[in-house]
């Protein structure tokens, strides 16, 4: 009966509408209000509160009890104290392991994202330009390892570099020495380019799928080489796939712990495996989050940076 | 068009660095030697060795439990945040939403181990809840980072639905609540499995983060598998890793045909 009428007679369709929703504002609103409010709670509880206290501890001292720090606040004879010490912070400013340890972080992540954007790039240009029956078993291949263990990449890379590995036997074919690859910085830099990759891949194949053919080829009809159409209208156009895909690679890199702890040697020095040590090595909790709040700062740009990048696409895919 | 040889040839080089390591542990563990990289003949007994070791199985089922739990508590709160943030527009915190719910994707493991565990800790503390550290602990951490690759999954396939199936349900005087058990959920179902099949693994796979906050006696998978590997490589990880990408590259593949089955015209396109 009504959709008779509402097929009959269109034009008061604004006013039934906002009849329906005045209807259903009283189920509807509440409903509404907890969609929102129960991730909203969980996120707060179990992501936002946590950094706060990781930011609490860090400015309290290291004592032996459980737990094993001393309290912010105190009690005595009814007067509340709050005490902060900034010694964890001066620590990482004062001690050269520390800011060794940032420098390096940001070097080895630095040069691993350009080196994962160079070989991931090529890859992504490839599968989007690929034949349709080829595409999807193509990105398959890329997903596949993305979603493989990232520990036991990192062990089957291991094994693949070590000193009587796969590489250094097929080295010897032909009479070459065996390469010292394990332990050292290098493989570091190979491991990171290896687990990451995908990472790099997808985001950049999103933004490479969507480009218009047309575009290119109206650049090479009117003369350009492909050199040239790549740099003057392929390059600027995935700039937001190629944000995403390194900031992707970037940031979880800066506080890689398996990849050093497995592959590097005891001189590579990275700021997560820092934290680890000094948490679980040294039981020094606070110093451990002092290490985690710089951390924090190092990346926040970085996902600023991702977020807009993210917002960007939505917002035109919106607007198309 | 024309078509270079540059790029075939750094995709096959490319795919080449990324299976090779993988496919000389798969063939390595059917190695009949003790010496994880000399050939001496195809055999399975590290693949014995791994069913009849009770430190294995029992990671292994501990793992698994987590991850169930975890991936389920991830689709629930995943699905009502992607759909809070596809479907209204505009609420007071969308953006504080938005941006907190996605920061668990890149944010370092070893901050997010770090700030729960304190978290934990602190709680027990001051209400006396979580008593101690271990499966609860794990499940909670798991769920809060593997929530942002649902929304992530979720999100995208939301987008792509057409609103007028559901402006039409609702034209037709169905509750919000009843398009979406009616017509959303059934449509963006493929979406839902894929999502919890990623937060499943991913949960299956953390070390860092269950490392921190598990309490003793409540070793995952990947952490025995880590204690095993800084002793060095053992012919029978080999056999475990193999064991475990099995599993892997079948859910991948089921996933997979289940999207293609679901959705055939956007495979293509």
């Amino acid at each position: 009966m009504s959709t008779f009428d509402a097929q009959s007679a269109p034009p008061p369709r604004p006013r039934a509408w906002s009849g329906v929703e005045r209807a259903l504002a009283a189920v509807g609103l509440s409903g509404k209000a907890l969609v929102i409010a129960a991730p909203a709670i969980w996120l707060a509880i179990f992501f936002l509160v946590p950094l706060a206290v990781v930011f609490g501890i860090s400015l309290t001292m290291k004592q032996f009890g459980r737990p094993p720090y001393t309290p912010l606040l105190t009690n005595e004879d009814g007067t509340v104290q709050l005490t902060l010490h900034l010694n964890n912070y001066l620590r990482l400013f004062s001690d050269s392991l520390y800011v060794a340890a940032y420098l390096s972080s940001i070097k080895i992540a630095l040069i691993s994202t350009i080196i994962t954007l160079l070989i991931g790039y090529p890859m992504a240009y490839a599968i989007a330009r690929a034949p349709d029956r080829w595409r999807n078993i193509l990105l398959m291949l890329v997903i596949l390892p993305f979603w493989t263990s990232f520990l036991l990449r990192v062990y089957a890379l291991s094994g693949f570099m070590r000193g009587n590995g796969v590489i250094n036997q097929f080295l010897g074919l032909f009479g070459i020495p065996p390469l010292v690859m394990m332990q050292t910085d290098f493989a570091v830099y190979v491991g990171i380019v290896y687990t990451y990759l995908p990472f790099m891949i997808l985001p950049l194949y999103t933004n490479l799928v969507k480009l218009d053919g047309a575009l290119l080829e109206a650049s090479a009809d009117l003369g350009a080489r492909p050199v040239r159409t790549f740099l003057s209208i392929t390059l600027p156009l995935s700039r937001p796939g190629i944000i995403a895909g390194c900031m992707l690679v970037f940031i979880p890199a800066i506080g890689e712990f398996v990849i050093p702890s497995l592959l590097g040697g005891p001189s590579t020095l990275m700021i997560g495996r820092v934290l680890w040590d000094e948490f679980f090595a040294n039981t020094n909790w606070p110093r451990a989050a002092a290490v985690a709040i710089a951390m924090l700062i190092v990346v926040v740009v970085p996902i600023m940076l991702l977020q807009r990048a993210q917002d960007a696409v939505q917002d035109k895919e919106r607007g198309n | 068009m024309r078509r270079g040889w540059f790029l075939p040839i750094t995709a096959t080089l490319g795919f080449a660095f990324l299976y090779a390591p993988i496919i000389s542990l798969v063939v390595f563990s059917f190695n009949e030697s003790d010496l994880v990289t000399v050939w001496s003949g195809f055999s399975t007994k590290w693949y014995g060795k791994v069913l009849a070791d009770p430190q294995i199985l029992g990671a292994a089922w501990l793992s698994a439990q987590i991850a169930f739990c975890a991936a389920s508590i991830a689709l629930v709160l995943g699905t009502l945040c992607a759909v809070a943030l596809v479907r209204f527009r505009k609420f007071r915190g969308r953006t504080l939403l938005a941006g907190t719910v996605s920061a668990p994707l890149v944010m370092p493991d070893v901050i997010t181990g770090l700030s729960l565990l304190l978290l934990f800790v602190a709680m027990e503390a001051t209400i006396g809840w979580p008593s101690g550290r271990g499966l609860l602990t794990i499940i909670i951490a798991h769920s809060t980072f593997c929530m942002a690759y649902v929304v992530v999954v979720v999100q995208s396939r939301l987008r792509d639905l057409d609103m007028s199936l559901e402006e039409a349900a609702m034209d037709l005087g169905a509750t919000p609540v009843r398009v979406f058990f009616d017509i959303t959920l059934p449509i963006i179902a493929p979406a839902l499995i894929s999502g919890w099949l990623l937060a499943f693994t991913l949960s299956l796979d953390d070390l860092v983060i269950a490392s921190f906050v598990s309490g003793p006696g409540s070793s995952t998978l990947p952490m025995v598998i880590f204690s095993k590997v800084k002793l060095g490589v053992s012919p029978d990880v080999n056999a475990l890793a193999t064991i475990i990408i099995g599993f892997v590259a079948l859910g991948v593949l089921l996933a997979t045909i289940v999207q293609l089955r679901a959705h055939p015209k956007r495979a293509k396109a």
